[in-house]
């Protein structure tokens, strides 16, 4: 009898997992919306919502003598981020990010197009690893490791002064704006830090970019009678130009968007990401925080829009 | 046409050997290639007709021996500077330019003028018979499409040779009788050599002047479709184009007094009630059928021989049903044939 009742549970239980499952068979939306549930709420209440609050935060204002923020809406505090010195220092983040982007870009190439095409096996993993392994060790300590690099003593100053070059050295930072006493801390040392932290994030979509093209398309170049030259202009970049793209959405946003290495190095011009910081820690002015943030936001909207025609999102 | 340029082959290799480490992936071929002709390279993979048609092509060089195109010597030229193009076997179309730019990029790479660019891509896309086509680009396209596109990339250019990497490969059978047809139309009207690479033997006995049946990187046979198939002059090729019945030793010694072994296509055995009085200068042997399978159109019957081996036997349904035929499974027959169609093989 005990026999007959558990067969019968076991029955009952397998046969509600086959109704289960048949449901979901039927109704294969529910189950997308099911699986999808906990990162989507993930996504829309921290990610979008935190998002909408820092948009909300940009309507309001800092009362200048009781330095309370008054919770109405106001463009006043968008009136205060288009003074100059505020739009000084979008130029020049901006700047920036596209300086770094067209650097990385163009060191990236070269080392990618050798991984993807030349390198064997081995040493393809062994690219793979030396790209990446920078990534494994503190941000911070390589960043200061670069102020040291660059200081008036240190190793480029020193290879300047051995080979008698001290006189270029002292023209190049003699340039106004982007010069500066020592390469650490004029623009240079900036540029250079960003360049050597972000290029791991070009590399490796435009490597992958590279990597698809078939070798059939390249020798179907080569046989309707194009060079090298012209299949490495005609076939390899444009089928390439994607994942470069998208490596630049990495570069120019991640330079947009930092203050840790124009702090470290460089000639004290504030950056976007430090004016936040400032902002909201130091002066207790979230809503200028908050509007100077949106700054970056709206120059991404645009460069996705443009990177999304120029289709690099079929390369990610 | 000029009848001496006729007399200098399209194609010469001279005892090409090309390797890869250990492998052999074309060991010590030599082969002519006439001047206008439709020529197939048939072989299983890795037999290494692929390899040769690189070889051809630029792509690879040879590691011995020497490749002649219309008569020059051409191992160390690349592939740009040959005059002869390739229609790849995953066609190899540029995905980032339309129908158009695929097809002028031969022409555009050689600084052909835009007008006479735009004249010859109209026209061999008329060639293919996909002159709306100009404007989409390659994803648009159904197989069959980029098929005639990748064979219009390649007849732009008005190469010597066009080389065909088993090009009807990825099509469905129907569509690929077609392009078998239409290919060799093509061939016809534009009088290009063609070398054409295919595992298939049926594609090769339809669209062939000639054939170089391959194995293991060698050239077991080069003839004409019905040579090839009639007097098959290796086991290889008797058992690989078509299907062929192997008499060894001890049938053959009794048969033909030889313990040569000789092959004898299904199609030429007749099979009949045991004991009926043949003909003069046929052959007879008796056996029982082991298995019947029932192909719609024809049926293969399989007949163990008495004193050893099998032979398969191929008849057309003229008369019979499948009822019919599968009732003759475990028959007592006579299978008989004219000792004319027997080819005795090289031994290997």
């Amino acid at each position: 009898m005990t026999t007959h009742f558990s067969t019968q549970t076991k029955t009952a239980a397998v046969s509600l997992l086959h109704r289960i499952s048949t449901f979901f068979h039927h109704h294969p939306t529910m189950g997308l919306a099911l699986l999808l549930a906990i990162p989507l709420l993930w996504l829309g209440l921290v990610y979008l919502g935190s998002l909408a609050a820092l948009l909300l935060q940009s309507f309001f204002k800092l009362d200048d003598y009781t330095g309370q923020v008054v919770r109405e809406f106001t463009l006043d505090t968008y009136k205060q981020l288009f003074t100059r010195s505020n739009m000084d220092i979008v130029l020049r983040t901006a700047a920036m990010s596209t300086a770094v982007t067209l650097a990385c870009a163009l060191l990236a190439f070269p080392i990618s197009f050798y991984m993807a095409r030349y390198a064997s096996r081995a040493s393809k993993i062994a690219f793979y690893i030396a790209v990446t392994l920078p990534l494994w060790s503190s941000y911070l300590v390589r960043v200061y490791s670069w102020k040291l690099i660059l200081a008036k003593e240190g190793v480029i100053g020193w290879f300047f002064q051995a080979f008698g070059l001290q006189g270029v050295l002292d023209a190049i930072l003699a340039v106004p704006v982007i010069g500066g006493p020592s390469l650490s801390v004029s623009m240079y040392g900036t540029f250079f830090a960003f360049v050597y932290v972000w290029l791991p994030y070009m590399i490796i979509p435009t490597y992958t970019a590279l990597e698809r093209v078939p070798r059939s398309m390249l020798e179907a170049s080569a046989d309707l009678g194009a060079r090298p030259l012209d299949t490495f202009l005609r076939v390899i970049l444009p089928l390439a130009f994607p994942g470069v793209v998208a490596g630049s959405i990495f570069t120019f946003s991640l330079t947009l968007g930092d203050y840790i290495i124009p702090g470290v190095l460089g000639n004290s011009a504030f950056f976007i990401g430090q004016v936040v910081l400032t902002q909201q820690g130091t002066a207790g002015n979230i809503p200028l925080a908050a509007a100077i943030t949106v700054v970056p936001m709206i120059i991404m909207t645009i460069y996705l829009f443009i990177a999304g025609r120029l289709g690099a999102f079929e390369a990610l | 046409m000029d009848k001496s340029s006729n007399l200098i082959p399209a194609v010469r290799f001279e005892n090409v050997s090309r390797h890869f480490g250990e492998v052999k992936a074309v060991d010590d071929v030599s082969l002519e290639i006439h001047d206008g002709e439709f020529f197939s390279m048939l072989g299983p993979s890795g037999s290494g007709k692929t390899t040769c048609l690189r070889l051809i092509a630029g792509f690879e060089q040879p590691n011995l021996g020497s490749i002649f195109l219309h008569g020059a010597r051409v191992n160390e030229l690349p592939p740009y500077a040959r005059d002869v193009n390739t229609v790849f076997q995953d066609y190899a179309l540029f995905p980032h330019m339309s129908v158009e730019e695929n097809v002028g990029y031969g022409l555009m790479v050689k600084k052909v003028a835009k007008a006479e660019r735009t004249r010859r891509v109209q026209e061999t896309l008329e060639l293919v018979r996909l002159p709306q086509m100009a404007k989409r680009k390659p994803s648009q396209l159904s197989g069959g499409q980029r098929q005639r596109i990748a064979l219009a990339r390649a007849l732009v250019n008005r190469p010597r040779v066009l080389l065909l990497d088993e090009p009807l490969g990825a099509l469905d059978l129907k569509l690929r009788q077609e392009m078998q047809i239409e290919l060799k139309e093509i061939q016809k009207q534009v009088g290009i050599t063609f070398v054409f690479v295919t595992h298939d033997q049926e594609e090769a006995l339809t669209m062939s002047d000639r054939i170089a049946v391959f194995n293991a990187g060698r050239v077991e046979q080069i003839g004409a479709p019905a040579e090839i198939y009639e007097h098959p002059q290796t086991a290889f090729v008797a058992g690989f184009v078509g299907t062929s019945n192997l008499v060894h030793s001890q049938v053959a010694q009794k048969l033909t007094g030889s313990n040569e072994t000789f092959s004898i296509r299904p199609e030429k055995i007749r099979m009949v009630e045991p004991g009926t009085q043949v003909q003069n200068g046929w052959t007879a042997l008796d056996g029982a059928v082991r298995e019947v399978v029932y192909l719609g159109m024809l049926t293969r019957y399989i007949v163990a021989i008495e004193g050893g081996g099998e032979l398969t036997v191929v008849r057309q349904n003229l008369d019979e049903t499948s009822m019919d035929v599968l009732r003759a499974r475990g028959k007592r027959v006579q299978l008989t044939w004219q000792r004319t169609f027997d080819r005795v093989l090289d031994q290997a």
